[in-house]
């Protein structure tokens, strides 16, 4: 009887030796459909990413957005109108590679330059918003951003409004060269005038604000809000591991550590995001 | 051939000469390096004034103090976290007026570059120049600021305690500063570093001076991931003396002698002393807000769009 047993089993056994073992294909998931969140990997679709507001379901990460996103997300439906939305850079010292440059990032985009500047209205209360937008050559900010936001903050100067600006930049656009270090002189003197007729303003500070932008309009917020995980500082970490040469932590120049530091005022999460903003504007007496 | 390798020659002509006694090859030797400087010294690239405007001989800042204003006071601390060797603040006479004087200073010997920390300022340094920045215009004193740094020092601390922000606030604070605000760029000017100084009424800048977003070398590193490409870098980033000026950024060049401000640096306090005098002269006739507004339009007409 043991016998029988284990010619059968070595039959079997010798049966699925032979049997070409079947290769594990997934299953082909379009694109447009789905997308994994680049922090925890799970598979989400699109339609949550929209209806959460493009912050992970599972690890609360909260992705990279576009300007137009921001400004439907902030903004009530149908009531932001942009200022000097047609302004384009011109390559004025024929930096070579800068034209192709911008001409990528115009048509992946579809914006103008990295930052789009308007005025709406957050739950009723007007007021005039900038958001940047990373995909628009890291949102660097040249001549036109500087611009940009200059006439925005003068316009809010002068109609006595308050201004919100969600930053997202790598600093100065290198191609304009001086011209672009200049624009953080020139919005640092708007944002004077601006606070000196006892006006609000309010930075939005997303992943990633350094360099230029961080070290003039971003740190300049009369109160500084700061979206989780988002990367603060002036110095790229690569830069300032060289110096020191040490190896920084993960948290390093993140908002949290940010916020420990005492740079930030509060962390707020997309999805508060709003009501926070309006409940800000209130208590700074804005109608 | 760069600039760099025409001194090389001219220290080695100069040795030579030092070693022989006859006095015919020694005039020979002057002349060959008369001619020599002239040349060099008449086709100065881009790159050339890079090498120069760092150039470990070049006067620095403490230089320039000790020159123009011998009773100068210094005054130490950002009253917040400690004092910062790297840029110094004090008070002094300038032709029987009292004026502030905030500058980036390097250090000329490795010791002496260790405290002054390479002239690269931590937040604690702009936020002593925004104090006594604040100070001159309780007092109504001008202010001279001098600019030499090739950036702000990006190390872990100065992060933590928000090297952005105090950068910023210098921008926001010097924008609208009530006092007379003189800028002079006397070596390297580097990124937002620089810029923190650099805000007022009147930027003059020194011929071999450089004025830039950045480093050639970090600027190389960012547009073609090449640190060995900053010499073409500095070609193309308009950051001569020259170059600002028809840019519109800088407002008066000051001429250096031949080869640079350390030959004949008595001449050149010369003219920076009475270019200086005569700008603060003239500004402190300006009514304060015309000034002010003049200061905003400045910086407000930099940029090109369409």
């Amino acid at each position: 009887m043991q016998d029988l047993f284990n010619k059968r089993k070595a039959k079997i056994d010798s049966f699925n030796k032979s049997r070409k073992k079947k290769e594990f294909v997934p299953k082909e998931i379009p694109e447009y459909m789905f997308r994994n969140c680049p922090h925890c990997n799970f598979s989400i679709s699109y339609r949550e990413w929209i209806d959460e507001l493009y912050v992970c379901s599972r690890c609360g990460y909260h992705l990279r957005i576009s300007a137009n996103e921001r400004i439907r997300q902030i903004c009530d439906r149908d009531t932001y109108y942009e200022i000097d939305a047609k302004v384009t850079t011109v390559n004025e010292h024929d930096f070579e590679g800068y034209d192709e440059k911008l001409d990528i990032a115009q048509r992946s985009t579809g914006l103008s330059e990295a930052v789009v500047c308007g005025v709406g209205r957050i739950n009723g209360i007007k007021a005039v918003v900038c958001a940047m937008d990373s995909n628009f050559m890291m949102g660097s900010m040249g001549g036109v951003v500087g611009e940009k936001i200059t006439k925005s903050i003068e316009y809010a100067t002068s109609r006595r409004l308050p201004i919100i600006i969600a930053t997202a930049s790598g600093g100065a656009r290198m191609q304009e060269g001086i011209i672009s270090l200049m624009q953080m002189a020139k919005t640092s003197a708007a944002l004077k005038r601006h606070s000196d007729k006892g006006l609000l303003y309010m930075t939005l500070i997303t992943d990633p604000t350094t360099g230029g932008v961080s070290a003039s309009y971003a740190m300049l917020g009369d109160i500084i809000i700061a979206e989780p995980n988002a990367l603060i500082g002036f110095a790229g970490k690569r830069v300032i591991e060289k110096t020191v040469n040490e190896t920084l932590p993960p948290q390093f120049q993140r908002s949290e550590f940010m916020l420990e530091k005492g740079f930030i005022d509060l962390i707020v999460e997309r999805r508060d995001l709003k009501s926070t903003i309006t409940k800000l504007l209130i208590l700074h007496g804005v109608k | 051939m760069d600039y760099k390798d025409y001194e090389n020659l001219i220290n080695k002509l100069l040795e030579q000469k030092s070693k022989t006694n006859d006095e015919k090859e020694k005039e020979a030797i002057d002349n060959e390096v008369k001619r020599m400087m002239m040349f060099a010294g008449e086709n100065l690239t881009a790159w050339d004034r890079v090498y120069i405007a760092r150039h470990k001989d070049r006067p620095k800042a403490y230089d320039y103090i000790k020159k123009l204003f011998p009773d100068f006071i210094e005054l130490h601390g950002d009253r917040y976290f400690g004092d910062d060797n790297a840029i110094v603040t004090g008070l002094a006479t300038f032709h029987d007026m009292p004026v502030t004087i905030i500058a980036q200073a390097k250090g000329k010997t490795t010791e002496e570059n260790i405290i002054r920390n390479f002239g690269m300022a931590n937040p604690e340094g702009y936020r002593k120049a925004i104090r006594i920045a604040k100070q001159a215009e309780k007092f109504n004193r001008p202010i001279i600021t001098f600019v030499d740094t090739s950036g702000a020092y990006p190390g872990k601390g100065a992060e933590e305690r928000g090297q952005a922000e105090a950068i910023a606030e210098c921008l926001f604070e010097f924008s609208t500063l009530k006092t007379v605000v003189i800028c002079v760029v006397i070596g390297e000017g580097g990124s937002g570093g620089a810029l923190a100084l650099s805000i007022g009424d009147k930027i003059i800048m020194l011929e071999n001076a450089i004025y830039s977003i950045l480093s050639p070398e970090g600027f190389a590193s960012i547009l073609w991931k090449d640190e060995t490409r900053a010499k073409e870098a500095s070609e193309r980033m308009k950051l001569t003396s020259f170059d600002l000026k028809n840019l519109g950024i800088v407002d008066e060049i000051i001429k250096e002698p031949l080869g640079g401000a350390q030959y004949d640096f008595e001449d050149l306090i010369k003219r920076l002393d009475r270019s200086i005098y005569n700008s603060i002269s003239e500004l402190e006739k300006v009514r304060m807000n015309t000034l002010i507004n003049r200061r905003y339009e400045k910086y407000r007409k930099i940029g090109a769009y369409e």
